[in-house]
Formats: C-alpha cells, structure tokens, sequence
C-alpha cells in the first residue's frame, strides 16, 4: 500500500476514534495544555504590556521581547524544567508560557501606544483622567492588535503543545513521537495531519473571535472617529 | 517644440481624461497648464514623457513621434518635477542630482563638475552636497529637485505643481528665481498649477482646461484677461480680472500727465489757478532740477503767498516705468491726492498717473 | 516512560567538567546548528525574491500566496518535518527543506511589504528619470525596501535557530541534540549548555545583521531612528 492510503486507512480506523489513546481524547487534552498556557500567559502578558503603552516605561523591552522570545527553544525548556522537576504539566506549561508571553506584550504594547496622539490629546483636554484614558480609549482601540498578539500566541502554542509528548504527557504529538519511536509511518503522518488541522482551526476560530471581539465601529479606519464619539459621549 | 495631434486620453472606467487636444507648445517658452480639478492637465503633461499613453493621437518633439521612442530614453531628455519632489531618500544631494547623468553615462568628473554648478544655479549652498533629502527644509528640497531635472541640460522640462508644497512666501521665492532661471537657460517648459495667479505671473502662454480635457483657450496672459473666449474662462480667471491684467501692464504703457507742477519759490496764488486749471486743489512741488520734493495744498499755498511757506507732505509711494499699473493703482488709493506719480532715477519727476488714464488702457 | 526521578537541585545546573569533557561534540553540534541555519536562510531568500518579485508586480497574486504561505505558516515544524519524511526521507535533506519553507514564508511577506512601502513619488520621480524597471528595482526600490527586508532575515534566522532543535527529534538538530542527550542521561548540563548556546547565537546572529542593516543604509544613520 503507498503512503497515502496507509495514512487514509489509520485515520479512518474506528478503533483510533475511541478510547484513552484515541484521538478525540489526544485532542482534548492537546487543547486543554493550550488553553491553560495561554490564559496564564495571557494573565501575566497583558497586565504588563497595557501598562508599558500606557505609561511609556520600559518601551525598548517590551519591543524586543518577541525578538528574545523566539530565540529561546521550547523543546529545550520543556526537556530542562522535566529533568529538574519530573514527570507532569510542569515542564510543558512553563515553555508554553514562555513561548506565549511575548507576543502578547508586544502587541499589547504596541496597541496601546499607537493610539493616536490626537485622540489621546482629546481626551485629556475634555477632563478624562490616565485611568479613565486607559479603559475607555486606550484599550478599546487597542483591542484588534492585542487580539492579534492573544492569537498569535495561540496558534504558536497549539503548535508547540505537540512536543508535549515528548516528556510523556497526552495530545495529539503522541501520535509523532510514539510514531517516529515505532516507525510506524501511518501513524506519524496522520498525526502530523491531525496537528496541522488543528493549528489550522485555531488560527480561524480565533480569526472569528477576533472580528467579533473588536468593538462595533473599530473597522481599520474608522477606530479614531469612533473612540472619538465615544469620548465625546463619556465627558 | 513639443505638438499634441488630436490627443485623447480615455481611461479605464469611462472617464475621458483629455478629450481631442490640439496644442502646440513653442521652443523656449513656458507654457502654463491651468484648469480645476479633473481638467487633464496633469494628464496632459504626463503623456509628454509618457508616463501616461495617449489613447489615441499623435504628440511630437521636436518633429518626433514619441510613440515611437523607448520611453526611459524619451525620459532622460526631459526634465520631471513634481510636487512632492520624489528625492531618493537613500541618496545624497549630490547623488541625488547625478542620477540622470550616470544613467546616461556621463564620467565622473564631469558629473561633479556639474552638480557643483546646478547647486550654485539653483542658489543652494556647496555644504548641502553631502546631505540627506530628509535632513533638507521643503524649500531646498524643491531647489534640489530643480536640480536634478536640469541635470543633463534636457531641452523640455515637465513641472507638475512643483511649487505647491511649500509656504507661500517660499513660493514666491521659488517662482521668481525660477523666471530668472529660465530668461538664462530659455528652456521649452509645461507647467501645471491649479492657480490662475502662478499661471498669470509664469507664463508666455496659458492653456485654460475645463473638466473633461477639454481646452477652453490657449494665449499669452494679457490677451487672456482682456479677451476671456468664454464664460468658464472668465469665471476662472476670476472677477478681479482687471487688477490683474492691471499687473501686467507697465507703468510706461501709459502715457503720464504733467499734472499742476509749481516750485517753492513760486507765488502760492498762481499755485491756486494752476490746481484749477487742472481740477485739483494740490499741486505738486519740485525744485530747480525738477527733483520731486512732494505735493502741497493749493489753497494753503495761495494763504502762505509763497508755495514753499506751505507745508510741503511726501508722496508715500512713487512707481517707475517698469512698475506695474496694479502698483500705480495701489499708490493711488494711498495718497490724499488721488493719483500715483512717476519717478525716475530715484526723485526725478516725470508725471502723474490717474485712474482715469488707468481705466482708459484696459477698457 | 521512567519514573519522576528525584529532583535535582539547582546547584547542579551545569557541571562544567562535562562540559570540559564533550567540548568537540558540542563544537560540532554548534557547526552543525549554523550550517542548517545559513542554508535555510540563504535558500529561503533564494526562492523568496522571484515570489515577491512576482506578487508585486502582479499584485492579484499576492493574497493567495500569502494565504497559502500563511497556512504552511501554521503548521507545527516537527510536524511540516515530518510530512515531508515519505518524500524526502529522514535526512538533513528534509530538515533543510522545512527549515528553508519556514523562512520562505517569512521573507516573501517582509520582500513584498518593503517593496510596496517604497515611497510612491520616489518610483514616480525615478521612472521619469528614464529608470528601465530593472535598473529602478535594484538601485531604488530595493535599497529603500532593505530595512523591512532586513527586519524578515532576522527575524527568519531567529526562528530558524530555534527550529533547528526541533529537528532533533528527527536525527539532525545541531545543538538540539544537547536536549536528547540531556534527556536520556537524565542530565541537565547538556540541556542548559544547549539552551544558552542557542540562544546566544540567536542574539549574535542578531546583533550581526543589524550591524549588517546599519552598514547597507548609511542614509538611516543620520537619522538617529
């Protein structure tokens, strides 16, 4: 049989669709690993991003930090902190984190930054104090870049999640690396399917969540005019 | 000489950009391109270094249908300047306005030479050489530009707004050292603008376009404002027509009368009789040498007995031959006496101008 | 897999005597690590420019490749590395050619966008000079569109420093073979020397190309931005 059907015949298999190893649960808890990685990530990112683009403090780290965060290996994170501390979602939550977090600063940051000058300025000339700035005009018009940065975050670390396997633990890497042990080529090449597929929705659902997150009249050119409105309405 | 044989330029979506133009640019003069927003003549001048392809019609240079010639060699014989400049950000000054002459070939040497002496042509300083274009103010940039499209010397220059993105103080500037240029350099140049005034003042011939390509009329600047061919013309070229056509006309087209001329030593009554005689109650005072010293009240004359015990007042301003009526016109509205006297070799008096004489030479 | 072992304490970090010993290995993992990655880069920008030559030019293009080269995009590495193993076999050819796509993908966006970003009056005032196309993309549009296009080789060498580990897992991995030799020893020091190396040749190759950036536009200087 070539590789392809190989690879047809293990996916359609019933028996892959059931049970503690099959895929359903694999994905479950692929995505379980992803969640948790990213609303942490998301817990830490966020607070520290918004605040340096608020206050323009530590502009030049928040900047760079994507560029720091990439050079650091997530396999080798994952493999480091599961020799210090042992078998659990320890090792693999830690470089999720680490992987996930910069993104979002950045992007929070930048977001909050780029509002514009002159919407900045308007506001504060018709009273609103730095608090009342941040919430009512700084993070609405921030929003899609900082949902781009959630997303981009996102993605990387369903991605990522899959060398969970590595270090013993669920997803859909299981099927990669128990794969590539076995040799069973089917089986690694459904799972990278599987991955791939997954990475993919990801990207798309969270597409959509985005569109539906930005607040009404936030379309790319109309942002400043509506948070201008909404200034307006507020003082 | 540049010739535009039934040009048409239609676009994509329907729009007739240029519509059947006929038109002859003559060698050496500036010709202006004016209309409003949407008349082609940007267009226009797009299709002379290509840029643009006319749709249908023939233009020529210089007896030469461009059509068929390759267009980056047409484009290195025809200067290009734009409003926004278009400086190359990542060059010098001195490379910036070396760039046609390396795509032609010229030596090193030479090219120096010559952006040495564009730079001082266009009254910019030596130093600015080594700079970047985002370190220069607009109105270097805009010299620079200038430059640049002179820089082999080509024939034919394309100016599209190219004074428009500056203050316009600057632009006065600009447009006054560029008509100083061109008497030297005399070049073929079509020149577009959306103001009638920087039309008025740049050029030997205008071409007024109205929306749609069409051409409303083509002729020198005076024959333009004395006789508007139609009513889009003369709406575009605006209700205060006759002050400017006033500043176009030399002071010395008009033929200045002698006017009620009395000295200080002349007895005040005979003073009065000559201000009556000629309708007024001044007269203007001048010594032995006929040297302007002023004007004075004709009755406060006649009291004093003598002119020069009056009070002798200055005229605020004096216009000279080469003035324009339009500074006559001014000097008139500021004097008491109602009238602009002409001077020559600073105070040497040679008649008044009135309003009446003005009226009678653009009506 | 083996049981939780026992916790190692933080002290025992790096023992350097290791590191003493395997000094060679290290060296050539290291090689290793920098060949893949100069290869990927330099094919990657090999195949980038004819793309975004072409979505430029006909810029209809342009959304499909970016939508296809975004959805490779989005793919797990050890994954796209290993549907290509039935193709390619499980060889440095493979780990080359998905380490190659991952920069593509990066380059051909950064090419195109820094082509499109180039000033629109510049391209005008340089086609009226008498630029033929050619000419005007070498020794205009490229040299404006070089920041935006250097910020993508960095940011693609980057990554693929950090991909390279990754292909561990598939027999090659330059100084990710450190993190499998950790792991089966049961070792940290291999792991953390991996982990630093890396990572400080992420940082060099940075620092270097920015200095590159720097050298190639002397015009940015002066502008202290």
């Amino acid at each position: 049989m070539t590789v392809v059907n190989e690879v047809i015949a293990w996916l359609t298999d019933p028996a892959q669709w059931s049970g503690p190893d099959g895929i359903p649960v694999r994905t479950l808890q692929h995505l379980w690993y992803s969640l948790l990685a990213t609303v942490i990530a998301g817990a830490i990112a966020l607070p520290i991003g918004v605040f340096i683009g608020h206050t323009g403090r530590g502009a030049v780290f928040a900047i760079n930090l994507t560029n720091l965060g990439r050079a650091i290996p997530s396999l080798g994170i994952i493999i480091l902190v599961f020799t210090l501390v042992g078998f659990g979602i320890v090792p693999v939550l830690v470089a999720l984190i680490a992987l996930a977090v910069p993104p979002i600063v950045t992007n929070s940051y930048i977001g909050v930054r780029s509002v514009d000058r002159d919407v900045r300025d308007a506001a504060e000339g018709m009273g609103m104090r730095g608090r009342q700035v941040l919430w009512e005009v700084e993070l609405p018009v921030a929003t899609p870049l900082i949902m781009a940065g959630i997303r981009t975050s996102a993605v990387q670390v369903v991605a990522t999640a899959t060398l969970a396997a590595f270090v013993g633990l669920g997803g859909l890497g299981r099927y990669l690396i128990d794969g590539l042990s076995q040799r069973d080529l089917a089986q690694v090449v459904g799972g990278a399917i599987l991955v791939a597929v997954l990475s993919l929705l990801t990207e798309l659902v969270l597409g959509r969540v985005q569109t539906l997150v930005v607040p009404e009249g936030l379309a790319e050119r109309g942002a400043d005019a509506a948070v201008r409105a909404k200034v307006e309405k507020a003082a | 000489m540049i010739s535009f044989e039934s040009v048409t330029k239609r676009f994509g979506d329907g729009t007739t950009a240029v519509d059947n133009l006929d038109l002859e640019v003559p060698e050496g003069d500036l010709t202006v391109l004016v209309g409003p927003s949407g008349c082609g003549k940007t267009t226009t001048l797009r299709m002379i270094n290509r840029m643009i392809e006319a749709s249908s019609g023939r233009i020529l240079v210089d007896g030469q249908d461009i059509a068929k010639v390759d267009p980056p060699e047409l484009r290195r014989r025809i200067g290009y300047v734009i409003q926004q400049v278009g400086l190359f950000p990542h060059r010098t000054v001195g490379d910036n306005i070396a760039t046609v002459p390396e795509l032609v070939g010229w030596d090193k040497r030479r090219t120096e030479a010559r952006v040495g002496e564009l730079l001082e042509l266009v009254g910019l300083p030596a130093e600015v050489r080594d700079r970047y274009p985002h370190q220069l103010s607009g109105g270097q940039r805009q010299r620079v530009g200038v430059a640049r499209a002179l820089a082999v010397d080509p024939p034919i220059m394309l100016m599209d707004e190219p004074f428009g993105a500056v203050d316009p103080i600057v632009r006065s500037r600009l447009q006054d050292e560029f008509l100083r240029l061109q008497q030297e350099v005399r070049k073929t140049i079509v020149f577009v603008t959306h103001d009638i005034d920087e039309a008025i003042k740049m050029g030997d011939r205008i071409a007024i376009f109205r929306q749609g390509g069409h051409l409303e009329q083509y002729a020198p600047p005076d024959e333009l404002l004395a006789e508007p061919a139609t009513d889009f013309v003369a709406d575009f070229l605006g209700a205060e027509r006759g002050l400017k056509r006033l500043a176009l006309i030399p002071v010395s087209a008009v033929k200045a009368e002698s006017g009620p001329v009395v000295s200080p030593d002349d007895d005040g009554q005979a003073g009065l009789t000559a201000a009556e005689a000629y309708g007024s109650d001044w007269v203007v005072v001048v010594d032995g040498d006929r040297r302007l010293l002023g004007w004075a009240h004709a009755g406060e004359a006649a009291e004093r007995g003598r002119v020069g015990d009056a009070e002798i007042r200055p005229f605020q301003l004096q216009v000279r031959a080469e003035d324009s009526l339009r500074a006559a016109l001014n000097a008139m509205v500021q004097s008491r006496t109602g009238v602009a006297v002409r001077v020559s070799d600073g105070d040497r008096y040679e008649g008044i101008v009135t309003l009446e004489l003005l009226s009678k030479e653009i009506s | 897999m083996t049981d939780a072992p026992a916790p190692v304490l933080a002290a025992e970090l790096i023992r350097w005597s290791w590191v003493g010993d395997h000094l060679d290995d290290i060296r050539g993992y290291l090689f290793q690590h920098v060949q893949l990655t100069v290869l990927a880069v330099l094919f990657g920008l090999l195949l980038a420019f004819p793309l975004a030559l072409v979505a430029v030019r006909w810029p209809r293009t342009y959304s499909p490749v970016l939508g296809f080269t975004g959805v490779l995009f989005t793919i797990p590495s050890l994954a796209l590395f290993i549907l290509l193993i039935p193709f390619t076999g499980l060889s440095v050819r493979t780990s080359l050619i998905g380490l190659t796509i991952y920069t593509l993908l990066i380059l051909v966006r950064n090419i195109v966008e820094g082509l499109r970003g180039v000033d629109p009056d510049v391209r005008e005032a340089a086609q009226a000079m008498g630029y033929t196309p050619a000419r005007q993309l070498l020794q205009v549009e490229l040299p404006l569109a070089l920041p935006v296009i250097m910020a993508g080789i960095r940011i693609a060498t980057v990554t693929t420093i950090g991909l390279v580990t990754v292909t561990a897992l598939i027999g090659q991995g330059g100084l990710g073979r450190l993190f499998i030799d950790g792991f089966t020893l049961n070792f940290t020091t291999p792991i953390v020397v991996g982990i630093v190396l890396s990572a400080l040749l992420a940082f060099a190759a940075d620092l270097a190309l920015v200095g590159l950036q720097r050298q190639l536009t002397p015009w940015a200087r002066s502008r202290g931005s």
